[in-house]
């Protein structure tokens, strides 16, 4: 299969540097690392949030990096948990003297590597909280995953923590909104297409033509049905119905809603989607606060989408809606 | 250098010389229930750990563990990373004093708390914790209630250890990638565990090296029980050390 890439060996390395190079002013490389922290912190007097996981589902994790959500990212290689010691680096380097908030997927590795990171950031005297996000309600265990996998609903958890963090919360408060977020947001995908590893060079998965699947993860784990491609309302009301039923909210419950796409999604698909969805949410009696659609949580060279809905009170939509200045979302 | 850091660096150059003789074997191993690349990741990360023990400087014992702990930890990957190399940083601090049987007690204890708290996994649950737990169990016996000397308790460690990793075989895994295969993990031999008393062997063996003692049971064969079992093809999940994100 064609790839625009030199080296699979180099393409995160690559990546990084070129991130860097897009945004000088933004992003710094921690030396000898897959680190990207924000070029004028640690923030003074303020909390840092860090995250990180495999790479591929660009613009996750470091397109966050910014003003109002993340202090840093640590880039694993592709689909991998980055090492102990890079998270080390990152809860570091993010440490302003205020404590850090670390935002896992809850996938095993990430888990095992962030806790040690986190355990050896603690030894040295760094406070150091963490959440863990499981907002897939597709499948309980998977491929790389005890329990719920994290999926795009994690951008919502850095949006709201990073938010608290640059009102000026501590490190309780900070980890208190995150888990809101957490409590309250759920996410399904289809896939329409696998996505294609630089490594591997082929299809992580097969899936005929005419073949969809339903609750994909975004390493191409397998979800809870694969069926006959369907039209973009029927998709959209399986992917919602799912959520909701999840979520079991009341009526009149305000959301935010994401369209994500996977990574090959043509714009135009996703609104089509996000126009069902909008539909589906009123025949519900939800009412939609905020509405986003895009690439936030992509799965390489995937087709497909997913779609989250994050139940929000007052103080949630102050946190989504308070000024956020990263390179992959803008928020004023 | 000391006796004891010297020790510990001879036992860790032995450790990555086995990993490596052992590679293909940990890799057909976890080509039946995980991704294959247990052996791999394992032979470069003791490959490692070794060149950077022999790079210390006149190193005490706790400073060669830790430095082979954090070198496993940043070039293994995955769940073995933390696994093998994190909870080994962690308990090199109880080497503090040198190795005798107390600190190496305290060491074993630590390390198996380590493994058991990361990997939230019990006996019973097909990982490495298999092979760990009778092995520490009876070293710590051996010597605070028997009165044996380490050498003799370390083999008999050696000798629990491999029934551990004989005990995965049988039972269903509940831990790790290997569990996604529900009940098709049963008759599989964890590679974790594998690796585990690997590690414990070279650790005997050296230590009987220096002693200039026969260790009670210091071949290097490993206990291998042939796996055709034909559900192999779900090869692409499970592992005693499964990835990330």
């Amino acid at each position: 299969m064609k790839k625009l890439i030199n080296d699979p060996d180099d393409v995160v390395d690559e990546m990084l540097d070129g991130m860097t190079a897009t945004y000088p002013d933004r992003l710094r490389r921690l030396p000898d690392t897959q680190v990207l922290v924000r070029d004028d912190g640690p923030v003074d007097e303020k909390v840092g949030i860090v995250t990180g996981g495999g790479s591929g589902h660009e613009p996750t994790h470091a397109g966050y990096v910014g003003d109002g959500m993340l202090d840093g990212a640590a880039a694993g290689d592709v689909f991998s948990s980055p090492t102990a010691d890079e998270f080390e680096a990152l809860i570091d380097a993010c440490d302003a003297g205020d404590g850090v908030l670390a935002v896992i997927k809850n996938y095993e590795g990430d888990v095992m590597n962030f806790e040690t990171a986190i355990e050896l950031a603690e030894m040295e005297g760094v406070e150091v909280e963490s959440v863990v996000v499981d907002d897939d309600v597709a499948v309980d265990d998977s491929l790389y995953t005890s329990g719920r996998r994290g999926v795009c609903g994690t951008i919502l958890v850095h949006k709201a923590a990073g938010a608290k963090a640059a009102a000026g919360g501590d490190l309780a408060e900070v980890k208190r909104v995150a888990e809101k977020v957490v409590d309250n947001v759920g996410t399904m995908g289809t896939a329409l297409t696998s996505c294609v590893t630089p490594e591997k060079g082929e299809p992580t998965f097969d899936l005929g033509d005419d073949e969809i699947e339903l609750g994909i993860g975004i390493h191409g784990e397998p979800g809870t049905e694969r069926t006959e491609a369907m039209s973009a309302d029927a998709i959209t009301e399986e992917l919602t119905e799912a959520v909701l039923d999840d979520l079991d909210l009341d009526e009149g419950q305000e959301v935010l809603t994401i369209v994500n796409g996977m990574g090959a999604t043509p714009q135009m698909e996703l609104f089509v989607v996000n126009r069902r969805l909008q539909e589906l949410l009123g025949e519900r009696g939800l009412e939609t606060y905020d509405a986003w659609v895009g690439d936030y949580m992509t799965s390489l060279d995937m087709a497909g989408a997913s779609i989250t809905v994050c139940a929000v009170d007052d103080e949630l939509k102050e946190l989504f809606d308070a000024p956020a200045d990263t390179p992959a979302l803008t928020t004023r | 250098m000391t006796g004891d850091g010297a020790a510990v660096v001879a036992a860790v150059g032995a450790v990555a010389e086995r990993i490596q003789a052992e590679r293909d074997h940990l890799t057909e191993l976890d080509s039946a229930i995980g991704d294959a690349d247990h052996g791999g990741n394992m032979a470069r990360g003791w490959a490692a750990a070794a060149e950077a023990a022999r790079d210390l400087d006149d190193p005490d014992a706790e400073t060669v563990a830790k430095t082979v702990g954090k070198t496993l930890m940043s070039e293994v990957g995955g769940a073995s990373g933390p696994l093998f190399g994190g909870s080994l940083v962690f308990a090199a601090a109880e080497l503090d004093g040198g190795v005798d049987a107390e600190t190496a007690v305290a060491f074993a204890e630590t390390y198996l708390e380590k493994v058991e708290d990361r990997g939230d996994a019990r006996v019973g649950d097909q990982t490495m914790v298999d092979a760990l737990t009778p092995a520490v169990h009876t070293f710590k016996k051996s010597i605070e209630t028997d009165g044996l000397p380490p050498i003799e308790a370390l083999a008999k460690a050696v000798d629990a250890a491999e029934r551990g990793v004989a005990f995965t075989v049988p039972i269903r895994a509940r831990k790790g990638r290997a569990s996604y295969l529900g009940w098709r993990s049963v008759g599989h031999q964890d590679p974790g565990a594998t690796s585990a008393l690997f590690i414990l062997e070279e650790l005997l063996a050296v230590a009987a090296e220096r002693l200039g003692v026969d260790a009670p049971r210091a071949d290097a064969t490993s206990p291998t029980i042939p796996d055709d079992d034909p559900d192999a093809e779900a090869s692409d999940d499970s592992d005693a050390a499964p990835e990330g994100d």
